[in-house]
Formats: structure tokens, C-alpha cells, sequence
């Protein structure tokens, strides 16, 4: 299967994601260039992080409009598994792919540094090989990851079981000490309605190799192929 | 029309004038003058200190490129260099710290791309005032942030550095940055002019009037009318820089490029003029051909314009379609501006017309170059004078109080943990960084090979005030010594040469001084300097900062997963001191911190030993003989001691160390011994079963070494001479050094 | 023609760096300085003499992209 990671100007890991996904998991990757209108039969598209267009005006806000995000919509349309990482997912919810918005972190301050997290869905194309309450240690590195939505959003968001992901201490419990960047709810990630986008802030693909630190990322795309091969998820680009 | 006051505004004496007119043959156009005063400026032509400089050790087998281009570069294996340097940009720090920070940063960066290099790594060496000083936590918070937006934002992880605070430094903030790339050996590309009639191109942001006089600028001191100079600060555009980066590389994979250089200080004057210069040939531009972002720009301000984010290169005949093909995909347009010449000038047109000519020459190998006087400091003599005795009537110290001392040298914010600092840049894009920010040197894998590059930056403005040539040597000692405890062999060096006013005999001295120590340091250690920056002038109504050599060294990992941090593993390890405290207590920050002064002599550096220690390091590492390595430095082997300690989970650690028999009082002994910062001493930590093979080949390699206690436990119990000196819980002294320099910034808004 | 856009975050939207800014004149001694918002101004020169169309324009360049909707709310002069 592929992996195909598109690259925005200004996308910065991109090549982190490719190296997770073709030397770590042995899997096929692609770059897929923003103005490119196809994509390459990609199995799974990653949207990587980075600062798309300097994260000038806001980030992810110019991004979405690349040429490529039609193919993009469509994808995700049919079904298709999208993984948006950090700048990824700031991209996602300016798209309208994901609902709520970024705000600055509550500290004012970028902050790069390992956090736990707690999976709270399985159902999910990167989830689906992770265990229940299962928490990973995982790295952030952001300056704007205070995820915001209005109140009557949020409530919904729990009800669909729309929160993927929420930030939790190393032993799995949500307190406001473990909430990095003041999210609402704690949330770290998210899925559209659909479960088949999913969004989060912290580098799954910095966390394959337990040699920088952590090797819990490795699950998230482990999920990927296995929800491809089990034919869970059938579109295609 | 060229009078005594342009001239003054143009940081030129009257004799260089004299000079200019003799190159030429006749009086210079402003423009002429305007070109001339940037690339005569000290930044730019280092008059007063090439003399010196060229006494420095360049050459050796691993040497790739030595000092002379945009970067230097070594051979690390497998056909692939290392391309690094480091650089300053203090003046402009100090009037806008946000952007001058962050300007600085692309400027270092853009100096190993242009080589031909991804850049990899970024380390950088910063110097404030007292943090107590609300004006000094403004610096530092524009500083770290300028560093951390630019940085993150294109991408490039930054993986270490130090942060020192002296008052010296309030007026006169040092921000020097260092940046790694890797290359492929045999594609190493220079910025160099050739082939008469290839095309010069103009590549990335427009020019408009930012930075003019900006190399002027960093040749002077500062002074009430610094406010003014105020224009002469760009804003850096990472999201630029990063476009940049990307073309340029995809750009270089063609061959299609005779040279490139990056535009930086002086602008096109420099890249013009160097190129043409390099490559024996001339240049030839039209300034109404620069993409400009200002309307109504003369040549003058065209040619001295500092806009950041600017390239530009030399395409070979024929291939020019191509290239602008590649920048157009970045949504970049490269602008054709003009052509190699084969008479050796730098000519500039407007619309045709000729606005300048100056051979190339005149401006770069003919700048002046200075013998200035020297003469020994005053203040030298009695400065050096330490009379520890006198000391000993203040030191208070009975018992286990040497704890306390312990725990306000970690919470002071020399020492204590810069977590605040480095948790602002992103320390892991691109997944190589092995060795996390405050873990001993920097540390990333090269994925292809399997090795790691170790990386390090150290200065220390106090020794080398009390000894600048012995306190150089010690920075160098230090930095290799850093690399050395990751488990790499150090290969080579760059400097940053901080200092103050050059006309006065005294800083001459301390300049040149320090050039002699760092010469004879690389050569002892083989880390021959492949580059680096020198910056002047840096006063303030007529106060100079503490002489203060930086020094960046690189250094080679076998394998990638034999790296050694400065963490304890495991309890019941046993814990080596490699090398021999005398017990030197001049210029320490124990002396600072408890008694207020910064008097004595540096600690002594015997570098044959210095270089076995380092040597034996990298065996053991690659042996895989140590579980961890941490070099004494500021404060002693108390505070090393207790760094073994932190991010363990609370591992402890039960040392005894002799006495010191010297003849003084005993208090005084006590405090040498635990917090005196004698030169090329290692605490390493060992398995059981691994002791007695570390111990021999210490042995073997003459190094000393002495066994001198146990990890475990909960606390942190150091005994001199049989009696406990220091018992803290591991706790007390993590959270003291935890909160140093955090407990002046934190203020959780929500 | 000339249109200015002011975009601000909506009211229930928390606002670290106003407040950080905030916090920042209270200590330099402007205890009258109750409360402060950040926003964001943009200056638009637009290929239009009539007002009604600048605004139009403004109105839609502002809808698209300039504010979102989720955080920010906007409002626009014509001169």
C-alpha cells in the first residue's frame, strides 16, 4: 500500500513522514506537490506538518486553497483514510474537513517537548491497532495547538465520538497540568463525522523509533495498514 | 562633495580615502564610496584582525574547505561532509532583539545552503546582562523567541547551544548562531564568478531600504544616538528563506550553477564583488534590473541594501531556461541581472548607463589590513590576584552548608536547567536529533550511514577577561570535551570572535591574545578552524564586554546508537572521575555567586592531557564502556555530580573525594574541591562488571582516574576527605535547578 | 479605493496574547488599562471608486479568508 504525504510550501515533515512510512514500516511512499491534481494512487494521504506559507495570516489558512486540496476533499468524500499532522491538521479544520479552529497556546510560547495522550476511539483508521484508553507518549511541537470550538460543537463532538485523542498524563488521566496548550476538552485530535479524517497536534512520525525517545507513533500508521489490508476502507485515489 | 563629514557617516578615515583614490585613479562617485565603505568595514574585511587570523590552523586531511568561503567543510565518511559555521549578530540584537535575533539565524543558514548543503542543525551562544534586570528578560525573551520563530518555521531543528549572563554584556547582548549542513563531498559548491558571459542571476525577496549601513553599523560602538540606527534592522521572512532553500538545493542537483552565494551583509555589494573575486573574473549588474520593493531605490541604496532572503548565482551558458524553470515551481522568480566579465571590475549600470566601477580587488584583497598597537590591560595585574585566604574569613561554610552553596549554584541561572529557553524551538524536526537540548552536546544521526555528527558551542567571557589567551584555549577544550563525552571524535572547529573596540590597545590585545590560545588549543586537539566571524566594536560608552571567544566544534559518531549522555542509568553503577581536581577557584562562578568577584587566574590546561582524555572518551563510547559522561565545568564537580543526577527519575549518587592538601584553610579546600572548575576532568558512570576495563584503559592512555562512588539512592551525599559535605535529596536539587531561570518568566496566562 | 478591514476574535474566544498584553501594561504602572483584545488590520486597495463595491469586495476577500468564521468576527470602513 502508499502512503501518499502531500507537500505544501513551507511543510517541513513531510520527510519525517515519508522515513516513518517507507523505512520504519517498510511501506510505500509518495510525495504528492500541492499543485499536483492527482493523487499518485495513494492508499492513505498524510497532510504533514510544518509552517504551510509561514503560517502567515493564520495557520493553515492559505494552504487549504492549494490546488491539490480538491483532490483532497474528494478523497476524503469517498471515504479515503486522511491523516493531518499538526500544521496537517490546522490545514483539516481551515478546510472545513474537521470541525473548530486553532487558537495561540494559553503559554503565548512554541512548545516542543513529549506529552501523553490518551486514544479514545478505535474506530478509526489510525487507531483501529491501538488497545482501548491505550495512552502514547508522543511530541508536540507548536505555537498555535489551543484546539477551540463553540460550546454546542464541542457537546456534539463528544455525542459522535468525534475526539480521537485527548491529552492526558503518563498515566492516563485528563488534568489541566497535562493539557499542554489549554485545548478545550483536552483535545488532541479529532475525526469528522464520517471517522475516516482524522486530525491531531502531536508528531506521530517523530515517535517510530525508540532511539529519539519514543517508538508509541508507530501505532497510529501500524493502524493505517492494517485498516487498508482488512479492507475496512476501500476508496481509492 | 565628498567631505570629512560623508566620510564620517561612511565609517572611513581620511588615509583609506587616500587610498580608494589611489585604486581608482581618480576621486569615487558616491556610489563608489557608498561600496567601498561596506566592503572596507571591519564586518566585511576584518582589517583589524586578518593578521591575526591567519595564524589560526586551517589545513588537515579531513578538511574539506577551509576559511575563505561561505562556510567550512569536513570529511565525516561515506563520501559526505559536514558543512558548518558559526556567526553574530549582536548589534542588531540589541536594537531589535526579536528580528536581530532572527535575521542572524537566516543569515547562518543561507551561508550553509549556498554550499551546496540541507542544513541539519542549529546550536546557538547567547550572552545577557543580569536576568534581575527587566530590560535584560526583554532581550532575552525577543532573542529566544527571534531564534525559535525563524528556526521553526523553516524547519531546521535547533539541538543545543549555551546561555551565559554577565552584566558586562546588558548594553552589548551576544547572540552567535551556528549552523550544520550535510553534503555530498564531491558537490560541494562555492560562491565563485567565472566564464565570461554567463548569466548573473537575482534570486528571492525584493530589495527595499532595509539594513543600509547595517555592516557600518556592526563596526561601531553603540552611543545615544543608537535609537537612530534603529532602520538598519531587517524582518526576517522564514517562509522565504525555506522556499529558498528548497529551489536552491533542487537547483544544485542540476550542475547547472558555476557559483551562488547568499546576500547578507553589504548585499550585492559583497556577493558581487566576492564572487568576481574568487573566481579572478568581473562583474558586471544593472541595478534597474533588481527586483525592488521601494520605489524611487538610487544605486547606492540598491548596492547597500541588507533585504534578507536574497541569492545570487552564476548559471552556466545554455542552461538558464532550466533554472528558472526550478524557481518557478517554488513560485520564485529568478531575475537575470547581468554577466561575468572578463576585466576583473565590479561595474555597475543603470538602465545602461555606468554608476560604478571599482576592480573587484581593490575591494577585497586590497582592503586595508591594520597592525594595530597593543598593549597589555591595566586592570590585568590586579586582577589576577586572588588571596584565598581573605576568602576564607567569609566563607561561612560548616558542616553540610557546602548543600546550600550546591543548590544556589544550580539555581542560579548560569547553571540551572535552560528548559524555559530550548522548549521554544522544535528540537526534533526531521528526526535526527538523538541527544535532546540539555543532555551534553548536540547529537544527530545521518540516516544514510548510521553515523551521528556531535555538536558543541562553549565560551567563557570570565576566564578568558583574567586570561584571554588561556581562557580561549580552555573554550576550546571545552567544546571538544563535549563532543567527546557524546562518544565522537572531534574533527574541526569555527570561532566567533566577540570583542570590543579595536583601536584601543587593550582589546587589541585581548584579541589577539585569544587568537594565539585558540591556534594552539586546535592544533594540540587536531580540530583545525574552518571559518568563522569576528565582532567588533561591541561597547557601550566605551565599556567593552568581556573579551569572548565562542568556539563551535564538530566531531564524528561512529555509530549513531554509541551515543552517551551526561543521565545516570542505572542505580548501583559505579561512578569514575576521569582527570584530577586541583582545587582552582579563579574566575568561577562559586567565586561570582558566593563571594561577588571575578578575580584569579583561570584553571590551568594541559592539552597533551586534554587530548588523551577526549581520545580515551570516544574508545569507551565506542566500547560501549560508559552508561554516561559529563565534563566538569561551571561550578565544579558538585554541580556535575548532581547534573548526573537529573531527568533520572531521582537516581542519587554516594561520592567521596580525597581533600585537597593544600595549604589553606580548610573551608576554603572544601569549597575547591567541590565547586573549584579545574580543566579536563570527566564523571562517568559505569557497570560493575565494566569498571575494571575502564579504569585500564584510562591506565593505558595516561589519563587519571579514580573511583569515587556508587549511584542510587534518593539524595546526592558528596564526602571531602571522610566527612559528608553535601546530602540533598535529588528532589531539592532538580527542582532548584529546574526553576533557575523559569521562576523569571512563568506566568501561566490561563 | 481604499478598504480597511478590523478582525477581531469573538467575545466567548479567550485571547492569550491580549491578555499577556494586558498584564504587560499593568506592570508597567497602567492599572486603568481594564482589558485588552488583539486583532488584526488589513488595508485592501481595491480596483473600484464606487464604496458600495469596495465594501462588497472587502465583505467577500473577508468571508474567504482574511477572518474565520469559527474564531473571528470582522468589520470594514471605506474611504
Amino acid at each position: 500500500m502508499t502512503f501518499g504525504i502531500v507537500v505544501f510550501p513551507g511543510s517541513n515533515c513531510d520527510h519525517d513522514a515519508y522515513h516513518a512510512a517507507k523505512h520504519v514500516l517498510g511501506q510505500d511512499a509518495e510525495f504528492i506537490w500541492h499543485k499536483d491534481e492527482d493523487l499518485k494512487g495513494a492508499d492513505v494521504l498524510i497532510l504533514p506538518g510544518g509552517f504551510s506559507y509561514g503560517d502567515y495570516l493564520r495557520t493553515g489558512a492559505i494552504a487549504r486553497f492549494s490546488p491539490i486540496m480538491h483532490a483532497v476533499r474528494a478523497f476524503a468524500g469517498r471515504g479515503g483514510p486522511v491523516l493531518g499532522i499538526c500544521n496537517g491538521f490546522q490545514i483539516l479544520l481551515e478546510a472545513g474537513l474537521i470541525p473548530g479552529a486553532m487558537l495561540r497556546n494559553r503559554s503565548v510560547k512554541f512548545q516542543c517537548e513529549h506529552v501523553h495522550v490518551r486514544v479514545e476511539q478505535l474506530d478509526t483508521p489510525f487507531t483501529a491497532a491501538c488497545r482501548s484508553g491505550q495512552v502514547l507518549r508522543l511530541p508536540i511541537a507548536h505555537g498555535e495547538g489551543n484546539y477551540f470550538a463553540p460550546p454546542d460543537v464541542i457537546a456534539r463532538l463528544e455525542t459522535n465520538r468525534q475526539i480521537v485523542f485527548r491529552y492526558t498524563n503518563a498515566e492516563g488521566q485528563v488534568t489541566d497540568e497535562a493539557n499542554p496548550n489549554g485545548s478545550a476538552a483536552a483535545i488532541a485530535g479529532l475525526c469528522n463525522e464520517a471517522r475516516n479524517v482524522v486530525g491531531l497536534m502531536p508528531h506521530p512520525e517523530r515517535a517510530c523509533e525508540s532511539a529519539l525517545g519514543s517508538a508509541d507513533g508507530l501505532r497510529v500508521f501500524e493502524s493505517a495498514v492494517e485498516s487498508i489490508k482488512s479492507g475496512a476502507l476501500v476508496a481509492r485515489a | 562633495m565628498i567631505d570629512s563629514k560623508v566620510l564620517e557617516r561612511h565609517g572611513l578615515k581620511p588615509d583609506e580615502y587616500d587610498r580608494i583614490v589611489a585604486f581608482m585613479g581618480r576621486e569615487p562617485n558616491l556610489t563608489e564610496l557608498g561600496i567601498f565603505s561596506v566592503m572596507w568595514s571591519e564586518h566585511c574585511s576584518y582589517k583589524s584582525s586578518r593578521v591575526h587570523l591567519k595564524t589560526l590552523p586551517t589545513g588537515g586531511p579531513q578538511v574539506l574547505q577551509g576559511p575563505g568561503e561561505n562556510a567550512g567543510a569536513v570529511d565525516i565518511g561515506d563520501g559526505l561532509a559536514a558543512v558548518f559555521k558559526i556567526e553574530s549578530h549582536n548589534h542588531p540584537s540589541f536594537i531589535e532583539p526579536y528580528q536581530g535575533a532572527a535575521t542572524g539565524v537566516g543569515g547562518i543558514i543561507r551561508d550553509i545552503f549556498t554550499m551546496g548543503a540541507r542544513p541539519i542543525a542549529l546550536l546557538n551562544s547567547l550572552r545577557f546582562g543580569s536576568l534581575d534586570d527587566a530590560g535584560t528578560r526583554r532581550i532575552l525573551e525577543g532573542v529566544v523567541a527571534g531564534i525559535a520563530g525563524y528556526g521553526n518555521s523553516i524547519g531546521i531543528p535547533t539541538v543545543g547551544g549555551e546561555i551565559a549572563f554577565e552584566p558586562c554584556y546588558a548594553g552589548n547582548p551576544l547572540v552567535n548562531v551556528f549552523c550544520l549542513g550535510i553534503a555530498k563531498a564531491t558537490d560541494i559548491i562555492k560562491g565563485v564568478a567565472s566564464g565570461v558571459g554567463n548569466a548573473v542571476y537575482y534570486v528571492g525577496a525584493k530589495t527595499g531600504r532595509d539594513g543600509i549601513h547595517g555592516a557600518t553599523m556592526a563596526s561601531a560602538e553603540f552611543d545615544d544616538k543608537s535609537a537612530e540606527k534603529r532602520p538598519a534592522v531587517q524582518v526576517g521572512d522564514p517562509f522565504m528563506e525555506k522556499l529558498l532553500l528548497e529551489a536552491c538545493l533542487e537547483v544544485m542537483k542540476t550542475d547547472a550553477l558555476i557559483g551562488i552565494q547568499d546576500m547578507g551583509a553589504a548585499g550585492l555589494t559583497c556577493s558581487t564583488t566576492e564572487m568576481g573575486s574568487r573566481g579572478g573574473a568581473g562583474v558586471e549588474i544593472d541595478v534597474s534590473l533588481v527586483p525592488q520593493r521601494e520605489t524611487g531605490m538610487t544605486p547606492y541604496e540598491i548596492m547597500l541594501s541588507e533585504s534578507q532572503e536574497r541569492m545570487l548565482l552564476v548559471v552556466k551558458r545554455g542552461r538558464e531556461a532550466e533554472v528558472e524553470r526550478i524557481f518557478d515551481k517554488w513560485d520564485l522568480h529568478a531575475s537575470h541581472i547581468g554577466e561575468v566579465t572578463a576585466d576583473g571590475m565590479l561595474r555597475v549600470k543603470e538602465r545602461g548607463a555606468v554608476v560604478a566601477e571599482i576592480p573587484n580587488g581593490a575591494l577585497t584583497d586590497e582592503a586595508p589590513l591594520y597592525h594595530r598597537p597593543m598593549a597589555t590591560p591595566e586592570y590585568l595585574a590586579d586582577v589576577r590576584k586572588l588571596d584565598l585566604d581573605e576568602l576564607a574569613a567569609a566563607t561561612p561554610e560548616t558542616g553540610t552548608s557546602a548543600g546550600g552553596t550546591l543548590l544556589a549554584l544550580l539555581g542560579s541561572p548560569a547553571i540551572g536547567s535552560k528548559r524555559w529557553v530550548y522548549r521554544q524551538y522544535d528540537h526534533m524536526v526531521r528526526t535526527n536529533t538523538v541527544n535532546l537540548p540539555g543532555m551534553g552536546a548536540g547529537v544527530v544521526r545521518i540516516k544514510e550511514t548510521g553515523r551521528a555528527l556531535a555538536m558543541s558551542v562553549d565560551g567563557n567571557g570570565r576566564y578568558c577577561y583574567l586570561d584571554p589567551r588561556h581562557g580561549a584555549m580552555l573554550a576550546v577544550a571545552e567544546a571538544a570535551r563535549n563532543v567527546a563525552c557524546a562518544g565522537a571524535k572531534p574533527l574541526a572547529a569555527t570561532n566567533c570572535l566577540n570583542f570590543g573596540n579595536p583601536e584601543r590597545p587593550a582589546i587589541m590585545w585581548q584579541l589577539a591574545q585569544a587568537i594565539e590560545g585558540i591556534g594552539e588549543a586546535c592544533r594540540a586537539l587536531d580540530t583545525p578552524i574552518t571559518g568563522g566571524n569576528v565582532s567588533l566594536y561591541n561597547e557601550t560608552d566605551g565599556r567593552a564586554i568581556y573579551p569572548t571567544p565562542v568556539i563551535g566544534i564538530v566531531g564524528v559518531l561512529e555509530h549513531a546508537d554509541r551515543v552517551v549522555t551526561r543521565r545516570f542509568q542505572a542505580a548501583d553503577d559505579v561512578i569514575v572521575l576521569l582527570g584530577e581536581g586541583r582545587g582552582e577557584l579563579g574566575g568561577s562562578e562559586y567565586l561570582k555567586m558566593v563571594h561577588g568577584i571575578v578575580r584569579g587566574v583561570p584553571p590551568a590546561l594541559d592539552l597533551a592531557a586534554e587530548r588523551a582524555l577526549q581520545t580515551l572518551l570516544v574508545e569507551l563510547a565506542a566500547e560501549r564502556l560508559m552508561r554516561s559522561a559529563h565534563d566538569c565545568s561551571d561550578g565544579g564537580l558538585a554541580v556535575t555530580l548532581a547534573e548526573c543526577c537529573f531527568d533520572t527519575d531521582g537516581i542519587g549518587a554516594d561520592v567521596a573525594i580525597d581533600r585537597l592538601a593544600v595549604a589553606r584553610a580548610e573551608s576554603v579546600n572544601r569549597a575547591a574541591a567541590l565547586f573549584g572548575e579545574s580543566a579536563s576532568r570527566v564523571v562517568v558512570s559505569a557497570a560493575p562488571e565494566a569498571v575494571s576495563e575502564v579504569v585500564r584503559r584510562a591506565s593505558a592512555a595516561g589519563v587519571p582516574s579514580r573511583i569515587i562512588g556508587r549511584t542510587g539512592g534518593r539524595s546526592l551525599r558528596i564526602a571531602v576527605g571522610g566527612d559528608i559535605a553535601v546530602d540533598v535529596t535529588v528532589a531539592d536539587a532538580e527542582r532548584a535547578w529546574a526553576d533557575a531561570v523559569q521562576r523569571y518568566f512563568a506566568k501561566r496566562v490561563a | 479605493m481604499r478598504a480597511r478591514v478590523f478582525v477581531t476574535l469573538k467575545t466567548s474566544v479567550f485571547d492569550p496574547q491580549g491578555k499577556t498584553i494586558a498584564d504587560a501594561l499593568h506592570s508597567l504602572g497602567y492599572g486603568g488599562v481594564e482589558d485588552v483584545r488583539q486583532g488584526k488590520y488589513f488595508e485592501l486597495d481595491l480596483a473600484t471608486s464606487e464604496a458600495a463595491q469596495a465594501r462588497a469586495m472587502a465583505s467577500e476577500v473577508a468571508d474567504k479568508l482574511l477572518a474565520n468564521p469559527v474564531i473571528e468576527s470582522y468589520r470594514i470602513e471605506v474611504d
